[in-house]
């Protein structure tokens, strides 16, 4: 995963609550098979007129199409588990999401790769869309927990620890898992296959059930 | 010991281990794997050379790209055929179980998981697809995963979580003819708007839910995403504990009696503290309908489109004018004076057996409006054919309905069945976001009872006025 430490960019405003993932990533770009190239498809229908043209959604226009932080409204990424919503902002360049909230499964999916959500709420969330409508840049400085305003103040964040750590050294979580966790998950299995044995479908059920299926 | 909730015992019965800061290690008995979250997550898991840790934990279905007519036809060529030929070969080369989509238990991973019996109260399932919690209607932590999260449960069977907070829903009243479980949920949603519950495990309880079936169950608890909670439960009982004895997966003989008196131990203990509780008297709901895109932008039936002007929040006005732009609407228009172009009964909301037979109890010897064209896609084949043992098939064609094949067709608009641009649909499943129903249509979500009234007048219309139509 690409780290994430500090990140200067001007940062793109879009006041609109409710932004779901199928207004992010339509689902019909859903049947690509890649993770690479998503951000083509990146909020497809306001940045794309159906005539062909492109729209003056705020990613088309200077300075914001080359923005690498975005300021969101309320609920920003509500809906789908999509993870093609993640990669085609970091596809497209954004590396970091500003909301009052998120969408859980959204934000969750942000942290593995190497995009940083951050939640700041109320009169301060109100200052950092004012600021970013100015197109001065921003600097993110995760090290520190703070979003530096153009003309502002540091405002600081919150975030989880071992988030804050993955995102620092760019961790592959699931390698993390499989080097320091092994041998607890091998123990708990052993024990949770004692306990609550018709959780484990190894004893034929599955075969039985695969085996009267046509497979087609 | 502390009495505790049912999330909570779900939860402490799986965690591998805590953190030190607070997160825990949690190990995901099951999961269900379907075609358009999983194509990176085995991509991802062959780059590295990992291996499945426990192949016979996930169960794979193509549902979302799959068409809903011509199923013995090769798929024609394209990407939706790409994505369900990879989902097959990504099996068959990892050794992961794959129902076909000609198979007679194929279905919408959601309704397919319950009837396989591979969902079961007390576990944790998980699922690249946000309507997970559909499978906490058994008492089981269910929860939507990206595709990254796919990767992690394939290698190491956990996941690194945090635990939610918890809420309870107290369901209490009766619910009044014509009104379903879809006018709770919808309800609810509108109350407690659709981040209302992000953070939370949510628990829906009170002397209604003794009432409910589990289809029932599983529609209430399948829209708890929509509320913003991953989690949605319900604790198991008898009703539960019948619908999961005997099937194909299911415990059987002494291990089902060892699995029912574990089970009877799930239900959250008197006493047991939630962080927020939320009490919804059913009584005098009305059936609801959405008029926004999204899901809490819902209302009676019985009322108006709302308008703006009134909304004194700026954020949240722009939000209904944008909507009501979107949906073109004029507020103050009576939501019955809605004309529609297209009915979709089916989805993992309202694609089960007891949806259908409502719908086709409403539209048994009437017929479908002329501006309007219908379909029913049942949720599974086995929804299909219990429906078309039962003649309900031959009850919806009659009215003029088309009848399908399972899948998620037009709740999604991935595969042929979408709304053209400007048109509007009675839908039963579960989003009304722009676009989702294909590019430009327009949804109003409601109950299969008030979608099928809906195809028969062909516009809005309260259920409970249907019967004095001519
Ligand atoms: S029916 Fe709709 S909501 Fe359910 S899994 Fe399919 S696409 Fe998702």
């Amino acid at each position: 995963m690409e780290k994430f430490t500090r990140l200067t960019s001007v940062a793109a405003p879009l006041a609109e609550a409710d932004v779901d993932t199928d207004i992010i990533f339509p689902a019909r770009f859903l049947l690509l098979l890649d993770k690479a190239g998503l951000g083509k498809h990146l909020f497809h229908e306001r940045r794309h007129r159906r005539d062909g043209g492109m729209t003056d959604f705020v990613l088309n226009t200077p300075p914001f199409n080359e923005a690498r932080i975005l300021v969101a409204d309320a609920n920003f990424g509500s809906g789908s588990s999509r993870e093609q919503a993640v990669w085609a902002l970091a596809d497209f360049g954004i590396r970091c999401v500003i909301a009052p909230s998120f969408g859980e499964i959204f934000f969750s999916n942000c942290f593995k790769n190497g995009v940083l959500p951050i939640v700041i709420t109320g009169e301060a969330h109100a200052n950092v869309m004012a600021a970013a409508r100015t197109g001065q840049p921003f600097t993110v400085d995760l090290e520190a927990q703070t979003v530096l305003l153009p003309n502002g103040p540091a405002l600081s964040f919150d975030i989880d620890p071992w988030r804050k750590r993955a995102l620092l050294l760019g961790l592959d979580e699931i390698g993390g898992i499989l080097a320091d966790d092994a041998e607890d998950i091998s123990a708990f299995e052993a024990r949770h296959r004692v306990d609550n044995p018709w959780l484990f479908l190894d004893d034929g059920r599955m075969e039985q059930l695969l085996s009267q299926g046509d497979g087609k | 010991m502390t009495a505790r909730t049912l999330y909570e015992k779900v939860w402490d019965s799986h965690v591998i281990k805590n953190y030190e800061d607070g997160t825990s290690l949690l190990y995901i008995d099951r999961h269900l794997v379907q075609e358009v979250s999983s194509p990176q997550a085995f991509a991802g898991l062959a780059a590295e050379g990992r291996k499945f840790r426990r192949p016979d934990a996930h169960i794979a279905v193509a549902d979302h790209a799959v068409p809903t007519t011509d199923r013995h036809l090769p798929l024609p060529e394209g990407l939706a055929a790409r994505q369900v030929a990879r989902l097959k070969d990504n099996c068959a080369r990892f050794g992961i179980g794959y129902i076909g989509m000609n198979d007679a238990r194929h279905g919408i991973v959601h309704v397919m998981g319950p009837e396989l019996g591979f969902t079961l109260p007390g576990a944790t399932l998980v699922c690249g697809d946000s309507h997970t919690s559909t499978h906490g209607a058994f008492g089981a932590i269910a929860f939507g995963i990206g595709a990254s999260e796919c990767e992690c449960v394939f290698a190491t069977q956990s996941l690194r979580q945090r635990k939610q907070k918890t809420m309870r829903v107290n369901l209490v009243g009766r619910l009044g003819d014509g009104v379903t479980v879809k006018d709770i949920i919808l309800a609810l949603i509108a109350r407690i708007g659709t981040n209302g519950g992000v953070g939370y495990a949510i628990e829906y309880a009170g002397p209604v839910i003794g009432q409910l079936s589990m289809e029932a169950r599983m529609t209430l608890c399948n829209m708890s995403i929509e509320a913003g909670s991953r989690v949605g439960m319900v604790a198991p009982d008898e009703t539960t504990i019948a619908w999961v004895s005997g099937r194909p997966l299911a415990p059987a003989g002494a291990l089902l009696d060892r699995a029912i008196t574990y089970w009877k131990g799930l239900p959250s203990d008197t006493g047991a503290v939630f962080d927020r509780e939320v009490d919804l008297d059913v009584s005098a709901l009305a059936p609801q309908v959405s008029w926004g895109t999204n899901p809490g932008e819902t209302a009676s039936v019985t009322g108006l489109v709302p308008d703006p002007t009134v909304e004194t929040d700026p954020v949240k006005r722009q939000k209904m004018e944008r909507s009501l732009a979107y949906m073109n609407l004029k507020p103050g228009t009576p939501l019955e004076e809605i004309a529609i172009d297209r009915v979709f009964i089916g989805s993992c909301t309202n694609g089960r057996l007891e949806d259908l037979r409502i719908a086709a109890s409403v539209v048994s010897g009437r017929k479908v409006a002329d501006n309007v064209a219908a379909i029913v896609v049942p949720g599974s084949a086995t929804v299909r054919l219990q429906a078309e043992a039962e003649g309900l098939d031959r009850v919806f064609r009659d009215a003029g309905f088309e009848w399908r094949d399972s899948g998620c067709s037009m709740c999604v608009a991935m595969n042929d069945d979408r709304l053209k641009p400007g048109e509007r649909c009675a839908s039963t499943s579960n989003r009304n976001f722009e676009g989702r129903q294909g590019l430009g249509g327009r949804t109003h979500l409601m109950s299969p009872a008030m979608a099928a009234a809906a195809a028969i007048a062909g516009h809005l219309i309260d259920i409970r006025k249907l019967e004095t139509m001519h």
